[in-house]
């Protein structure tokens, strides 16, 4: 059986599957559209998080960015702990609050339909410039399995999408995301695990990365270290000079991964406060198992992609004609290129953007220039063929890749929907809906989302690369501080919750444009996006961090010197934290 | 108690004026802890990531950990480990605490 045919199995049976838990989960209320019930097991809901979380570019693009070095840590830490914040200040909260949707927490806590107005714009902001990526990964994903355009691919995700999410809405998706965590683990983890115990001889990739490499018997980072050095690239372990920068950036993922609206939302759907908890625990695990992965996966890739190029130490690249069969695969795709600038008919692949390398070392071995542009994608694309898998594993793959892009695409496209219905319509504009009218404008708004999401995916704004750094900024800058202030500030009101979130946003957006152009219009941006035109040494993408103290000083000033909230509000919120407190004696 | 929560309630609009509910000390003790409690999860979390494996790596260059140094081996999966271990602690022990207060719903 041809690679095509058995990747075509393992795609459609896992649609198969998704289809079947669509017309199995079909929701029959609005309780059950936006929280699946509230019935759902904390175990259940930490793996459906996981997946909502796990996108098509964590599965295929960020073991490439970690493999880079030392400086991508950022990534690992910034995109795990931010659930240690969602844990503690926000989730257990909220579910004990009780709503439905992030802005129907802001509406019934500040008591104001133009705070949660005001919510819904933010939330639309930041999910919808993140479901972009999406669309267009699960395009990407289909395009590089299934030898169909990335458009064909992108409108056949839609309609799978379509099916289970308006059918069964959160409580579709829910378990839908559950099947498809256990595809993209096992399609991330069993390459990682071949490819471990080929280069280390350890059967856990994350005790192989500090491990021994096999071939050497050298520590495989020092290893690494090594020919990458050979080859005039920094240490892969290398420290960096710019830390300042580094904390903010990781300290932004942070905030803004606990601000996510998707992600907030998953935790209306577990009974209790209780399950609330754990459910965050059961979650980090699931994502903790990905994200200690990925740098393993990262290193050993990158020193095995190397070892391919130089096959007798750094002073003998490969010579063209003997390339591996896996290497002419990709050259197809264009992920990776080859240029015989010197025309000796090797490759050599090193750094020559390093003056003091290129001058010296390359110049003495007759390098006249890097020859091989490799596409970082391919650490892990190319995994099952570099290291031999059976060809049912990269069927495996395949899916695995489709289902992560499909998880937040419909995680995403349900937390824009339901804010549409529940707060836009229901709570503001058409207040006298019944439950059946509210379900049934609840499943029109996901269509309109899912095509407006096809629709940008199909054509993809300019900025479309930029759009994930203005989503965790804006989260960080807006919700975040705004749901924070919410519970542990009772003072707090609905004038100083707007004013913060609008601070919060021009800040951050702000800034971001300042660097990367109004509505990253080329050509627009008023300073060059160089560190030594940044304020403080500040990257525009680790603004959202600065954008949340904004907003949290601007709300709290606003709030101080206007009329402090009603005393129902404020009961409101000494329920929140202490949910026996009785009602007084009257007096 | 009653002068802290006063605000603007319709007057003659009684089912919309929300009892007063006392908060005891024994309330009041309860959310210290859980304040207490995060303060403390947060701390680690931060000295993890951003001590550990970030701003104080230079001073852990000498501990060396298969073929790396010890803030690197946090900053790519010593922090993410005790992340793990911070939430389930913090949500066992946060249930513990409701149980012990009778705080569950």
């Amino acid at each position: 059986m041809s690679q095509f045919a058995i990747n075509f199995i393992f795609v459609m049976g896992s649609f198969a599957l998704y289809l079947a838990i669509a017309i199995w989960s079909r929701a029959r209320s609005t309780r059950e559209f936006y929280i699946a019930g509230g019935e759902v097991n904390p175990v259940v809901n930490g793996a459906a998080t996981a997946a909502d979380w796990l996108s098509a570019a964590s599965f295929i693009s960020v073991a490439g960015l970690i493999s880079v070095g030392y400086v991508n840590s950022s990534f690992i830490m910034g995109w795990t702990g931010g659930y240690v914040l969602l844990a503690t200040l926000l989730a257990p909260y909220l579910r004990r609050f009780g709503t439905y949707t992030v802005p129907d927490f802001v509406g019934k806590r500040y008591v104001s339909k133009s705070a949660r107005v005001v919510a819904v714009l933010c939330l639309i902001v930041i999910s919808l410039t993140y479901v972009i990526g999406q669309m267009t990964g699960a395009g990407v994903a289909f395009a590089r399995f299934l030898e169909v355009s990335v458009e064909t691919g992108l409108i056949i995700s839609a309609a799978v999408v379509f099916v289970y999410a308006v059918l069964g809405g959160m409580k579709g998706v829910t378990y839908t995301q559950v099947a498809q965590y256990v595809v993209l683990i096992l399609a991330f983890t069993i390459p990682a695990i071949y490819l471990s115990l080929m280069m280390t001889g350890h059967f856990l990739p994350q005790t192989g990365l500090f491990g021994k490499h096999a071939a050497s018997g050298m520590p495989l980072l020092q290893k690494l270290d090594q020919v990458v050095r050979d080859l005039g690239f920094q240490d892969y372990t290398a420290d960096v000079d710019n830390k300042w920068n580094m904390f903010l950036f990781t300290l932004t993922l942070m905030v803004g991964t606990a601000g996510l609206p998707h992600i907030i939302i998953r935790f209306f759907t577990v009974p209790n406060i209780r399950q609330a908890r754990w459910s965050a625990g059961w979650a980090l695990l699931f994502i903790a198992t990905f994200y200690t992965t990925v740098p393993a996966l990262a290193a050993m890739s990158r020193l095995n992609l190397l070892e391919t190029v130089y096959p007798g130490g750094v002073e003998e690249p490969l010579v063209y004609e003997e390339r591996p069969e896996w290497f002419k695969n990709w050259e197809v795709t264009g992920l990776l290129k080859f240029e015989d600038k010197n025309g000796d008919g090797r490759i050599q692949f090193y750094n020559a953007g390093n003056e003091t390398f290129a001058s010296t070392t390359a110049a003495e071995r007759g390098w006249a220039g890097n020859e091989l542009t490799v596409n970082n994608d391919i650490l892990v694309l190319a995994l099952p063929e570099i290291a031999n898998m059976p060809p049912w594993l990269i069927g495996l793959m395949a899916a695995g890749g489709i289902a992560a892009a499909l998880s937040t695409a419909s995680g995403l496209l349900l937390a824009i929907s339901s804010a549409i219905s529940h707060d836009l319509l229901k709570n503001t504009l058409l207040p006298n809906l019944s439950d059946k009218q509210e379900m049934l404008y609840a499943r029109i708004s996901m269509t309109g989302a899912i095509i407006v999401a096809t629709w940008l995916g199909l054509n993809p704004p300019g900025f479309a690369a930029q759009t994930v750094a203005l989503a965790f900024g804006m989260a960080a800058a807006t919700l975040f501080p705004c749901i924070v202030q919410g519970i542990f500030n009772k003072r707090m009101n609905s004038k100083g919750a707007i004013a913060g979130m609008i601070a919060g946003a021009i800040v951050t957006i702000g800034y971001i444009f300042t660097y990367l152009g109004f509505f990253f219009i080329p050509g627009t941006a008023l300073f060059p996006n160089t560190p030594e035109h940044w304020i403080l040494g500040i990257s525009p993408l680790s603004v959202g961090v600065i954008g949340a103290i904004a907003n949290f000083i601007v709300g709290t000033i606003v709030s101080l010197s206007t009329t402090a909230p009603t005393r129902e509000i404020q009961q409101m919120v000494a329920r929140v934290r202490y949910p026996t407190a009785k009602p007084a004696a009257v007096n | 108690m009653a002068n802290e929560l006063t605000g603007s309630v319709a007057p003659n609009d009684k089912t919309a004026q929300a009892p007063l509910i006392e908060v005891s000390e024994r309330d009041l003790k309860y959310w210290r802890f859980n304040l207490r409690l995060i303060v403390i999860t947060l701390t680690i979390w931060a000295i993890v990531s951003y001590g550990c494996g970030l701003l104080l790596r230079p001073l852990l260059m000498g501990i060396k950990v298969g073929g790396a140094d010890l803030g690197f081996w946090f900053a790519q999966q010593g922090s993410v480990l005790t992340f793990v271990a911070l939430v389930f602690f913090y949500s066992w022990r946060m249930n513990k605490l409701d149980e012990e207060f009778g705080m569950e719903e």
